[in-house]
C-alpha cells in the first residue's frame, strides 16, 4: 500500500524496534512471575468453577489455599496434578475437598513431575480442544454467513440486567450492529474475583460472569441465525481478573475483548507488575481463542489533550503490538485503539483526526483498528452530538477502520436508550454507504496540513519510545509518560498477588495455547 | 395532521409576551410548540402511531403530530412527535436555588485568596465510590482544564490534589485530613439507579459522624447534579454541566471567608 501521507518509514521502523526492545526487556520480568489471577485462570481452564457456601469462587479457594501455604510459585497446575495422581479425583472434586477443609494440597505425597504431567496434561488438552472447537464453530458460522467487509458496527449495552441487555442487544443486532459489547458494572475491574451466575443488578453496566457470557452468546447466535450474520460478542478482559475473564471468554466463544497491556496501571491504579504479568497470560489465551483484542489508547485522550498527546497514543499502540506479539497474538487479532477526541473548536481539527486515523491505518496495516467516538466534547446538545458522530463516521469509512464503536447522541446524558442506538446505527450506515469508496478516490496534498500532522505525531512517538527504551517501561510509567499519570512500581492494587516462579513451575496452557489454535 | 411545509392554521391567540404566563415557543409567541421523542413497546403500524398520539395527548399536547415512526425491533417503535403544549409558567414568581456568587476569573480568585485568606487554599478532589469516570474531576482540576477554562492545578493560590477515580469515601476523608484540605470536590458521573445519591449521602454522613462536616467546604459536581439536589443532600454547593474550575473556586473561597466571618 502506498502511503497517502508519505510517512517516514525509517522512523516507523525505528519506533517499532524501540517498542520491541521495551517489550522484550519487560517480558523477561513477566516470564519469571505468576499471579493469583493467572493461577485462578489455570484453575478455570482445568474445569474448576462455581462458588462455595459464602459465594467465594472455587478458583479463589484453591489459589488462596496455595498462596497461604507459600507454594503458589510452583503453579496451581502442579499441585492439582499431584493431587490427581494421589487421589484419582478430578480438579473440580479436588477444589471442593479443599473448600470443605478435607484436603491440604501440600500435605500429599509428592509425585514425580512426569506423573504430574501425565495427569494434568490430558485435562488441559481437553480444555484446549474445547476452545479450539469454539474457534472452529465461529469460523464455520463466518463462512456460512460470510463476514462483513468494511467497518464493523460496535455498540454497547449497559442496563445492569443481563436479560434486559439481551433485549437491547437483539434489537441492536437487527438494526445492523455487528459487535455487541456488554459494559461491565462500575467497580468490577477492582474485584479480585469473578462473580458467579446470571446477574440482574449492576451500576452503569452488567457483571461479567461466565453465565452472563453464555446467555448473551446464545441470544446473539439466535439473532445471528435469523439475520444470517455472525454477531460478535465483546466483553472486558481487564482489571484484576484479566486472565480469568480471558479463560471464561474462550470457553463461551466471545469474539472481542478489551485487553490492554497498560490500561489497568494508568486508569485503575492496578500495580504495574501485576498488570503486565496478567496481560501476558490473558493474551496467550485470547490468541488461542481467536479473540480480537481491543486496546485502550482512546482513554489517554479523554484525560490528556488530543492534539498535544496524539503521539502517546501511537507510542502505546506500538507497545501493545509488541506485547501482543510476545504472547503469540497475531496482528490480525490486534484491535489497536485510538479515538476522535479533538476539541470541535480547534480549527482544522477534522483534518488532524483524518490524518491520525490514516496514519494508524498505514502503520498497522493488518490490525483491525478500533476507533472510538467523541465523548469528551459531547455536551448534552444531542443535535450537535449527532453531527460530531457523523464526522467521526466519515473518518472511519475514509480511512478503513475496522472496529467502529458508535458514538451516541446522548453521550454525557445517560446510558443509551434503544432509540439512541438505532439513530447511531442509521447515521453510520448512511455514511458508510454514501461514502463507501471515498478513501480510494482521494489523496492528500504533499506537504499539506495532514501529511505534516501525521509525520509530526510519528516523530514525537518515535522520540518518546526511544527515551522509554533507555529507562525501561517501569521507570517510564513512574515518570508519567502516558495520559499525565504517574504510577509507582510497587504502588497500586494487587501487588500482593504477584509471585516469583519457582524452578518447577507448571502451567500447561502456555505451551498448549501460545501462538493460537491454528499454529 | 398538518402535512405541509407551511403552517396554515389560523393563529388566533394572544401573541404578546406575558412573563406571568409563558408558553413554549416555536416560531410565534405563545404557540406552545414542543418536540418530543420516545419509544413504545409495540409494532410499527397505524395502531402504534395512534398510541403515540394518545400518550402525547395525555401529556397535555394538543394536536400531536407524529412526524417519524421508526422500527427498532419487531415490538419496539420510536416516535418523534410535535404538538402544542397549552400549559403556562409564571416566570415572575419562580424561585430557584442556584449558586449566587459572582464568578471570578482565575486571576481574580488568586487575588481574592491573597487579600482575604493570605495563604494557599487546599482543594482535594476525586470521583468517589465505584465511579470509574475521571472526566468530570479532570475537567475541573487538571492543569489544562476544559474548553479553554484552566483547571485548579494552574491556580497560583490553590494547592490542588486530584485523587482520581474509585476513591472510597473513607479514604477520601482520610486523605483530606492528611492534606489539611479546605475544600472537598466530589465528582459523580454514573447515575444509573441513583447510585450517586447513595454515595453522596454516605460522604456527608461520614463527615458528620466524624465531626468534620464544618471543617470543609464540600462541593459536588456532575452531569446530573444540580445545586438544589446538592443542598438537599447536605453539600454546600453543586455544579452541573457547563460549569468550570472558576465556578467551583469562586464559590469555595467566598464561602470560606463567609464562614470565618460568621465565627467571630
Amino acid at each position: 500500500m502506498e502511503s497517502k501521507l508519505h510517512l517516514n518509514t525509517a522512523l516507523v521502523d525505528r519506533a517499532r524496534e524501540s517498542a520491541r526492545r521495551i517489550a522484550l526487556d519487560t517480558q523477561s520480568f513477566i516470564d519469571g512471575h505468576t499471579t493469583v489471577a493467572v493461577e485462578r485462570a489455570v484453575c478455570r481452564l482445568l474445569g474448576i468453577d462455581g462458588v462455595n457456601s459464602v459465594e467465594v469462587p472455587l478458583p479463589n479457594v484453591v489459589v488462596e489455599h496455595l498462596y497461604e501455604k507459600g507454594v503458589l510459585s510452583f503453579g496451581a497446575a502442579y499441585f492439582i496434578g499431584n493431587a490427581m495422581a494421589e487421589t484419582g479425583r478430578s480438579p473440580m472434586r479436588i477444589a471442593e475437598a479443599i473448600d470443605r477443609g478435607e484436603l491440604d494440597l501440600t500435605a500429599l505425597k509428592p509425585h514425580s513431575i512426569e506423573e504430574i504431567r501425565a495427569h494434568i496434561e490430558p485435562v488441559a488438552k481437553a480444555a484446549a480442544d474445547f476452545i479450539a472447537g469454539n474457534v472452529a464453530k465461529r469460523e464455520a458460522l463466518l463462512s456460512e454467513y460470510g463476514d462483513k467487509e468494511g467497518p464493523l458496527i460496535y455498540v454497547i449495552v449497559a442496563t445492569g440486567n443481563i436479560y434486559e441487555d439481551i433485549t437491547q442487544a437483539k434489537a441492536a443486532a437487527k438494526q445492523g450492529a455487528d459487535v455487541i459489547a456488554v459494559i461491565r458494572t462500575t467497580g468490577q475491574s477492582l474485584l479480585d474475583y469473578v462473580p458467579y451466575g446470571a446477574t440482574t443488578e449492576g451500576f452503569g453496566g452488567t457483571y461479567a460472569t461466565q453465565e452472563n457470557f453464555k446467555l448473551m452468546r446464545a441470544a446473539l447466535d439466535e439473532v445471528g441465525a435469523e439475520q444470517r450474520r455472525y454477531i460478535r460478542l465483546c466483553n472486558y478482559c481487564s482489571g484484576l481478573c484479566m486472565p480469568e475473564i480471558a479463560a471464561m471468554g474462550a470457553l463461551e466463544r466471545l469474539d472481542v475483548m478489551l485487553n490492554d497491556a497498560l490500561y489497568g496501571i494508568l486508569f485503575r491504579d492496578i500495580n504495574m507488575q501485576r498488570t503486565l504479568i496478567d496481560q501476558y497470560f490473558s493474551r496467550v489465551i485470547n490468541s488461542f481463542a481467536g479473540v480480537i483484542i481491543n486496546t485502550g489508547e482512546d482513554n489517554y485522550l479523554t484525560t490528556a489533550d488530543a492534539v498535544e498527546e496524539a503521539h502517546t497514543v501511537l507510542a502505546s499502540q506500538f507497545l501493545n503490538e509488541q506485547f501482543a506479539l510476545c504472547a503469540g497474538l497475531r496482528e490480525e487479532q490486534q484491535g489497536l485503539g485510538h479515538a476522535f477526541e479533538i476539541d470541535p473548536q480547534v480549527e482544522d481539527g477534522f483534518l488532524y483526526e483524518l490524518a491520525q486515523a490514516q496514519m494508524a491505518r498505514e502503520i498497522f496495516p493488518r490490525a483491525p483498528l478500533k476507533y472510538m467516538p467523541p465523548t469528551k466534547f459531547m455536551t448534552g446538545n444531542i443535535f450537535k452530538g449527532h453531527v460530531q458522530d457523523a464526522l467521526f463516521n466519515m473518518v472511519t469509512v475514509t480511512t478503513n477502520q475496522r472496529i467502529h464503536l458508535l458514538g451516541m447522541l446522548t453521550e454525557a446524558i445517560h446510558t443509551p436508550f434503544m432509540s439512541d442506538r438505532a439513530l447511531a446505527i442509521e447515521n453510520a450506515q448512511y455514511i458508510f454507504t454514501t461514502m463507501r469508496h471515498l478513501g480510494d478516490e482521494i489523496s492528500f496534498k504533499e506537504g499539506g496540513i495532514m501529511e505534516t500532522r501525521a509525520n509530526e505525531v510519528l516523530k514525537k512517538a518515535a522520540e518518546l519510545l526511544s527515551q522509554m527504551e533507555e529507562i525501561g517501561l517501569f521507570a517510564a510509567l513512574e515518570r508519567g509518560v502516558f495520559a499525565d499519570i504517574k504510577r509507582g512500581r510497587n504502588g497500586g492494587k494487587g501487588l500482593a498477588g504477584v509471585v516469583s516462579k519457582a524452578a518447577g513451575y507448571l502451567n500447561p496452557f502456555i505451551e498448549l495455547m501460545k501462538g493460537g489454535a491454528g499454529k | 395532521m398538518s402535512g405541509g411545509l407551511y403552517d396554515m392554521s389560523a393563529k388566533d391567540f394572544d401573541k404578546t409576551l406575558d412573563l406571568s404566563r409563558i408558553k413554549a415557543y416555536g416560531d410565534t409567541m405563545n404557540d406552545g410548540k414542543v418536540q418530543l421523542s420516545f419509544t413504545l413497546p409495540v409494532r410499527n403500524d397505524d395502531k402504534g402511531v395512534e398510541a403515540a398520539r394518545a400518550l402525547a395527548r395525555q401529556m397535555g399536547i394538543l394536536e400531536p403530530n407524529v412526524a417519524c415512526a421508526k422500527t427498532l425491533d419487531k415490538e419496539f417503535t420510536f416516535y418523534v412527535v410535535y404538538g402544542s403544549c397549552p400549559y403556562t409558567v409564571d416566570y415572575d414568581n419562580l424561585s430557584v436555588a442556584t449558586v449566587e456568587n459572582d464568578v471570578m476569573s482565575m486571576e481574580e480568585i488568586n487575588d481574592f485568596i491573597r487579600e482575604n485568606i493570605g495563604r494557599k487554599v487546599v482543594m482535594v478532589g476525586a470521583s468517589t465510590g465505584t465511579d470509574a469516570h475521571t472526566v468530570g474531576i479532570d475537567a475541573i482540576m487538571n492543569r489544562k482544564g476544559f474548553a479553554g477554562h484552566y483547571g485548579l492545578e494552574r491556580y497560583e493560590m490553590i494547592e490542588a490534589y486530584n485523587l482520581g477515580a474509585q476513591v472510597e469515601n473513607e479514604d477520601f476523608i482520610q486523605r483530606a485530613v492528611e492534606l489539611n484540605a479546605d475544600v472537598l470536590l466530589v465528582s459523580q458521573t454514573v447515575t444509573q439507579k441513583d447510585v450517586h445519591i447513595q454515595n453522596l449521602t454516605n460522604l456527608i454522613e461520614l463527615l458528620e459522624a466524624e465531626g468534620l462536616r464544618k471543617r470543609f467546604v464540600v462541593i459536588c459536581g456532575g452531569a446530573r447534579i444540580t445545586h438544589e439536589l446538592a443542598k438537599e443532600l447536605g453539600f454546600d454547593a453543586g455544579f452541573g454541566p457547563n460549569k468550570y474550575a472558576e465556578d467551583c473556586a469562586s464559590f469555595a473561597v467566598v464561602e470560606m471567608v463567609k464562614r470565618r466571618n460568621n465565627e467571630f
